[in-house]
């Protein structure tokens, strides 16, 4: 088992190391020079040139790489050319409304999509059978910012329920925390229920027809604990994989959100850091959203294994 | 001869009789079809310039009249049927001119990543010592999520139609590699084409009679998807403030603009995000149906 999460964690690096590459080599190819814009529009050329030697820019882009990854390492992301700071303080400070949203956002699309796919499946060919099948469709092509601001609109301009915009910290009180959140977190879950409720559908529909199910029920087992002990707990390796496999759209719905709802997470972060063409933010952000990613399809894999005993390493 | 006497079988025109009669098929093909024809005749549909600025009007409600002067002075009614938004420009002439530049982004966006993909995922299909390193590159360039590597490719070039639709291009082409490699891997193995192996087929030939018609049916599926996935992507670039530029009218751009009002004037982001949701809807019903009829063993992507 740990022989196989250390091999997994292993295959995961020369992932990384391209990405890396990557994106080093995208900002590479800007058309501005990075000395001149943290210089700024008064400086002269010296000053321009010393800013470069000291960033390291004169030299040869592999010896640049090399650096540039080895801080990396070290969690040195460069100092931001907008916001004069530390990166890696800057990504600190932004990190909670992004973790907050995300896991609000994934604890309610779960609780309402697997209840919602198992019945679907239970009752196949039923009214909502259809609704799932046919919500699924329309969940993927509804644009997050449509969504988020068709719920702005209802709930909180026309019905006053809750706030239009902007984020409590969890520190200032965990009752303001929840009802910022509520609205943004139910954007992004509104377009993933469609995707997972599809999914558990589909994988609860192939295990009832299994033999043990049919062994269950004969046993005189209650139709409850057939749907959760017998066909939810096998189907649960489709469903969680493809949780893991809609992160990365996860992650591009968050940047919107945080846009809409004006969260200061790391999404409004990186769209504030295009605007400005602050590229150390804007290469560190990728980055980290990417190791993210990486890490949880690894721990989706990992999961397997206590939601199926069958699956050995 | 009693074999040639036997029922023909004619796919090509039973696929088209089964597409004619898939519900996803029709609606979605509708839908795109009202979107291309109003995306055509968008300066004949009651339109004025989308781009003109009229500081008497400013934000004005829908169904809002008013008597303006046009080019030679004299004056005229004009009904602004959606409204203004905050510089007096004509939102139903934006939204409809809107259309055009979300289908041409969706359209070049899927043949060039088709194009590209298709070359590429050859390549590592037939050249096998640089299989592995593509593959690899490939891998790498899944890993970064497709928003934020578009949003990250718009903010290196300078902003406008071309740079957004090559930084859509790039998030797409690491699946239709994917999909052409996997074609090509699984044909090879046929018996068929192993036997055209043995007698001396060259390889371009093989590629014209074996491959290509095989990659066609997944292709267009896969290419239907990626033209809602990019109008999509587009409409968040442009949204974010990001994208085209925003005196050109797009849907994201109309949305971005009517941010600041939109608690008085919610029609300004409610329009243009009704005709973008029904049109990634379309596009999207209609690759649903195309699959499941062309390609019943294809899964939609994550």
């Amino acid at each position: 088992m740990s022989a196989y999460i250390l091999r997994r964690l292993l295959a995961a690096i020369p992932v990384m190391a391209i990405v890396a590459v990557l994106v080093f080599l995208m900002l590479r190819l800007t058309p501005s020079d990075p000395a001149a814009i943290i210089a700024g529009d008064f400086a002269n050329d010296q000053q321009i040139a010393e800013i470069r030697s000291k960033l390291g820019l004169d030299q040869p882009i592999l010896t640049q790489f090399l650096i540039w990854i080895g801080n990396m390492l070290q969690g040195d992301f460069g100092e931001s050319f907008f916001y004069k700071k530390q990166v890696a303080q800057l990504i600190v400070e932004r990190l909670e409304p992004t973790i907050s949203l995300s896991l609000l956002a994934i604890v309610l699309t779960v609780s309402i999509a697997v209840p919602l796919g198992t019945l679907a499946a239970y009752k196949q060919g039923s009214w909502i059978d259809r609704f799932v099948m046919g919500f699924s469709v329309i969940g993927f092509s509804l644009p997050v910012f449509v969504v988020g601001y068709l719920l702005i609109y209802l709930l909180a301009v026309k019905l006053d329920w809750f706030p239009v915009q902007g984020y409590q910290y969890l520190a200032d009180g965990f009752g303001g925390w929840l009802h910022r959140l509520i609205l943004p977190a139910l954007t992004l879950a509104i377009v993933f229920v469609a995707l997972i409720a599809r999914m558990t559908r589909t994988s609860v529909l192939e295990v009832l027809h299994e033999d043990y199910i049919r062994t269950a029920r004969a046993k005189g087992q209650s139709e409850l604990k057939v749907l959760v002990r017998h066909a939810l707990a096998n189907a649960a390796v489709p469903i969680l994989t493809v949780i893991g496999l809609t992160f990365a759209t996860l992650i591009g719905g968050v940047v919107v959100t945080e846009s809409v709802y004006t969260l200061p997470g790391l999404g409004l972060l990186t769209v504030d850091a295009v605007l400005a063409r602050d590229y150390p933010t804007i290469q560190a952000v990728i980055l980290l959203f990417s190791l993210a990613y990486v890490l949880v399809n690894l721990l989706v894999d990992v999961a397997y294994t206590l939601f199926d005993p069958r699956i050995r390493y | 001869m009693a074999l040639a006497d036997a029922t023909p079988v004619r796919p090509r025109a039973s696929a088209l009789r089964q597409l004619a009669r898939s519900t996803s098929v029709v609606v979605g093909g509708f839908i795109v079809a009202v979107m291309v024809t109003i995306a055509a005749l968008a300066p004949w549909l009651g339109t004025r310039d989308p781009a003109e600025v009229n500081p008497s009007v400013r934000n004005k409600l829908p169904g809002y009249e008013a008597t303006i002067r046009d080019d030679e002075g004299k004056k005229v009614p004009v009904a602004y049927r959606l409204g203004t938004d905050s510089l007096g420009r004509d939102i139903y002439s934006r939204v409809i001119y809107g259309a055009r530049v979300s289908l041409i982004v969706g359209l070049t966006v899927s043949v060039i990543s088709i194009s590209i993909g298709l070359l590429i995922g050859l390549i590592a299909g037939y050249v096998r010592w640089l299989d592995g390193i593509i593959m690899r590159f490939m891998d790498g360039l899944m890993a970064i999520p497709a928003i934020l590597l578009a949003i990250g490719l718009v903010s290196v070039f300078r902003a406008g139609l071309f740079a957004v639709v090559l930084a859509i291009v790039v998030p797409e082409v690491p699946r239709v590699v994917r999909l052409v490699r996997s074609i090509v891997l699984s044909i090879r193995e046929e018996p068929y084409v192993e036997s055209a192996i043995t007698v001396g087929t060259p390889t371009p030939l093989l590629i014209f009679r074996h491959v290509l018609p095989n990659t066609l049916a997944p292709l267009i599926v896969q290419g239907t998807f990626i033209c809602a996935a990019a109008i999509l992507i587009e409409a968040i670039l442009s949204f974010l403030g990001i994208g085209i530029p925003p005196e050109i009218p797009t849907w994201g751009n109309i949305m971005a603009e009517g941010r600041t009002l939109f608690r008085v004037f919610p029609h300004n982001i409610l329009y243009p995000g009704l005709f973008l949701a029904v049109t990634v809807l379309g596009v999207n019903m209609l690759g649903d149906g195309l699959r499941d009829v062309l390609d019943p063993k294809m899964e939609r992507r994550g």
